[in-house]
């Protein structure tokens, strides 16, 4: 029986294949036989690849030929907060420079965690012609100078997003850059800029981009200038204010409750840096169709976030200052039915004393109004056992919960003891909790908790937590779908690494700062995993002029296919492997 | 496990090694039993749980003194704490005496880490743990540019999330220390601060407002022909300007050092001091 005749075409395997958009099932789909997996690769059109150094740009440009759409992530997680020093890596340019060869009709670059510099932007706006997406979320190495680059060339330009970058802000006009034939905009972010842009010429492109949704301004946007840009794109659906305040004057005023109230189609809004109060009102026009509301910036009294909260009615996503209160809070869950996340962010982080008053309880208001509720990050300085199980009863529907008490290893405020019980509450009822951030005193039973019933758990970050390698023991041999591990500051030693080792290879990857995992144990891992990166991060000096039981400072483990990465700074040491010591 | 005693009738967490301090506070006719660390229980200010935190260096460590009568500064200890009230502090004094303690030469200078501490230690203990309460540095940069709203073009580098730290050091102390500017509102809290450290210096002669009376020439040569203290600061120039002559943003602007000199020995920076204050008005 010829086989052919019960094999369809090429085009159809691949029409059939193109409504498959999800990477994990594209990657079953390739698993099935040889011919679907070249089938596939052909017609893979989006990568995302998770770890930069997972799989090197030549292995995915050699499998996937005729890809128009790549997101890449680079430095850890807590990164973010610091703990990753300078010089790490996270380079973009060799993936840049494999794409502008293999890709001359890629369309979108996604970036998160990672070193872009001018001569990256550069390429890409030399090599791309369609190039029509660039989104650099929390990046680093650029100037305006590279972005001028891109607005002079990329004609086909939709999206240009910079959220919470580090730019260095040489001159604004790198804007002016964009042809006066250029139209095609329709997402602009340049919050994280520190310097004006220039006013005029942000003007006629709002204006003449009549496709524009998307203005997310930076702080050096005046007031008196919103009204006009608000009134040449009123087909506007996200916006992000500049500063928010300047000298109270009626016509201000006037004019930009006007322009917001041109604004129909409005559903989010941002910005709010140095908020004058009087000038909220100007925004009660759309509020009640805004589903998502970020004033985390805004140091503005419970009272005047209370008058403008209470009118968004649709909010769905809510970020806000702990100056929100558990007055605000408990408005919140009255009003915004609607509301899937929210989260709380501390007006004053390092302050000992509490400077406002919000307790456990507001969360626990939030989580019995708000029945849709499934993603929270709130920053407080007092949590019960009881608040977290009335949390956790009252929303089993959560999948995303972060709770930072701003004490480490701050006890349950009414019982004094750990916060085993409460958080264990939140796995156990949270039954498709994908994510989890611990604080607070916690004991080795928490984590017995969190590998009895996380069973769905993909993240989870720890600090100041833990007795023993029996709680890391359970995090890793319980956690089925387990993917980043981050821990800080526990001691967690050799023990429940080494006996759980082989999980390693099912997870994206491992980081552990300051606990008491050896040298010996590192080199140990590095030796016997040759697909996982074992790096030893230490600015002490080499791991081996101290003793292989000493605790290396910061560990960072990953799996790959392609092997050590050859852009580790002078204080990252990669564990060898075997094959590193046969003769080839 | 070294048995460190603390002298919880004074409420210190701990303090340095008497014999140390007096020798030296005699030497200097300083009494530096106000320069000790010192940390007070929450109410007159807690202690931060700020130790143990992860950092470049591995945790943020303190050292601690050994009650048998060695130099204080012999040890560093892992600090976990979590004061919150009395009964936690004994708590977790059990738990600190657990840590393992690493023996230094005690010939060797005190670490850089015990006197580079601001006037508020508590803060201090806080700030220093590295990447904790998690809050992002885009973030930190932005709340901390609050501070000066038209200088929109200044950049969002780490700098300004910490703050405006400057060392201080006054004459005759055998330490340096480093405050934080931007902690303080006033002359009058930066002085407050000072007075803790360095107990015998006061700005009493300052005024109201703690500004300079330039125009009231005697009372000012009165008081740098005094044997009292005065604070001088290098501004951004390099010169070396009394401290009050500007308003306080200004100061903490323009501040890189403090130094706090006997009166006498400021009278050389006065004529230049209002020469510039002259420019300026």
């Amino acid at each position: 029986m010829p086989r052919l005749a019960y094999s369809f075409p090429e085009e159809v395997l691949e029409h059939v294949f193109s409504f498959i958009e999800c990477d994990k099932d594209r990657g079953s789909i390739s698993l099935v036989c040889k011919s679907w997996y070249e089938i596939e690769a052909w017609c893979r059109r989006r990568v995302f690849v998770g770890n930069c150094y997972a799989v090197s740009p030549a292995t995915v440009v050699k499998r996937f030929p005729k890809v128009r759409s790549v997101a890449i992530k680079g430095k850890p997680h807590f990164a973010d907060f610091n703990l990753v020093p300078e010089g790490w890596g996270a380079y973009v340019f060799p993936w840049i420079k494999a794409m502008a060869a293999a890709y001359p009709w890629l369309q979108e670059i996604r970036l998160k965690r990672m070193v872009i510099t001018d001569e990256c932007l550069e390429l890409i706006a030399k090599s791309f012609k369609n190039f029509s997406v660039l989104v650099l979320t929390s990046c680093e190495g650029f100037t305006t100078d590279g972005l001028a680059a891109i607005t002079a060339n990329c004609r086909n330009l939709r999206e240009l997003e910079l959220r919470e970058s580090e730019v260095e802000d040489i001159c604004g006009h790198w804007l002016s850059h964009f042809p006066d034939s250029y139209t095609s905009l329709v997402s602009l972010n340049i919050s994280c800029l520190g310097n004006e842009v220039n006013l005029s010429a942000l003007e006629r492109l709002v204006s003449r981009c009549t496709n524009l949704q998307t203005l997310r301004l930076n702080r050096a946007v005046p007031l008196e200038k919103l009204a006009n840009l608000l009134r040449g794109a009123p087909q506007l659906v996200e916006l992000g204010t500049g500063t928010y305040s300047t000298e109270m004057r009626p016509e201000v005023f006037a004019n930009l409750a006007e322009a917001f109230s041109g604004c129909k189609q409005l559903k989010s809004l941002s910005g709010f840096w140095d908020v004058l109060p009087s000038y909220l009102p100007a925004l009660y026009p759309v509020c009640s169709s805004l589903t998502s509301l970020n004033l985390s910036y805004a140091t503005i009294q419970s009272s005047d976030l209370i008058k403008l909260v209470s009118q968004c009615e649709s909010l769905q996503r809510l970020w806000v200052l702990d100056y929100i209160e558990d007055a605000g809070l408990e408005v919140i869950a009255a009003s915004c039915k609607d509301l899937r996340e929210l989260r709380v962010f501390p007006s004053d982080p390092f302050g000992l004393e509490p400077n406002v008053a919000l307790t456990e309880q507001g969360l626990v208001s939030v989580s019995e109004g708000c029945t849709k509720l499934q993603s929270v990050l709130y920053f407080c300085r007092q949590m019960s056992n009881a608040a977290l199980d009335t949390i956790a009863r009252n929303r089993p529907n959560m999948t995303r919960f972060r709770l930072c008490i701003i004490e480490p290893r701050a006890p349950d405020y009414l019982t004094r003891e750990p916060l085993d019980a409460g958080f264990g509450a939140i796995v156990e009822h949270c039954k498709d909790l994908r994510r989890l951030s611990l604080s607070g005193l916690l004991s080795d039973r928490v984590f017995e908790y969190i590998g009895t019933y996380g069973k769905k758990l993909e993240m989870l970050s720890v600090a100041f937590a833990g007795d023993t390698d029996l709680g890391l023991h359970h995090v890793l041999s319980g956690c089925d779908n387990l993917r980043k591990l981050e821990i800080r500051d526990c001691p967690f030693g050799d023990k429940a690494l080494l006996a759980n080792a082989a999980k390693l290879e099912t997870m994206r990857s491992l980081w552990m700062s300051s606990c008491l995992v050896s040298y010996g144990a590192c080199k140990l891992l590095g030796l016997k995993l040759p697909r996982l990166n074992v790096e030893v991060i230490d600015e002490r000096g080499p791991p081996d002029s101290r003793p292989d039981s000493s605790p290396v400072e910061k560990l960072y483990i990953y799996r790959t296919v392609s092997g050590p990465r050859l852009d580790m700074p002078g204080y990252v040491w990669r564990m060898e492997d075997d094959s590193a010591l046969r003769v080839s | 496990e070294e048995d460190t005693s603390y002298s919880h009738k004074e409420k210190h967490f701990f303090t340095h090694k008497p014999n140390m301090a007096t020798i030296l506070g005699k030497e200097s006719g300083l009494n530096l039993k106000e320069t000790e660390l010192c940390l007070g229980l929450p109410g007159g200010g807690g202690v931060g749980g700020g130790g143990g935190g992860g950092g470049g260096g591995g945790s943020s460590e303190v050292e601690t003194p050994r009650a048998t009568g060695k130099r204080g500064f012999s040890e560093t200890v892992d600090l976990k704490l979590n004061l919150q009230s009395k009964e936690d502090l004994n708590e977790n004094l059990k738990n600190v005496s657990k840590e393992k303690t690493l023996l230094k030469d005690p010939a060797k200078p005190p670490a850089k880490e015990i006197l580079e501490i601001e006037g508020d230690l508590e803060k201090y203990f806080r700030a220093q743990v590295v990447g904790w309460p998690p809050v992002r540095s885009y973030r930190k940069n932005m709340m901390a540019q609050k501070v000066s709203t038209e200088d929109v073009a200044e950049k969002t580098t780490s700098s300004t999330a910490s703050g405006a730290f400057v060392k201080v050091s006054m004459d005759g102390a055998p330490y340096l220390r480093k405050v934080d500017l931007t902690m303080y509102k006033s002359y009058k809290d930066l002085s407050d601060a000072l007075a803790k450290m360095f107990s015998s210096f006061t700005m009493g002669n300052y005024g109201a407002q703690g500004m300079i009376d330039f125009m009231n020439e005697s009372k000012l040569m009165d008081l740098l022909n005094s044997s009292e203290y005065v604070p001088t600061y290098e501004d951004k120039d390099g010169d070396w300007m009394l401290v009050g002559d500007v308003p306080w943003e200004m100061f903490v602007e323009s501040c890189k050092r403090l130094r706090i000199m006997k009166g006498s020995e400021a009278i050389g920076l006065a004529p230049r001091a209002m020469e510039k204050c002259k420019s300026r008005s």
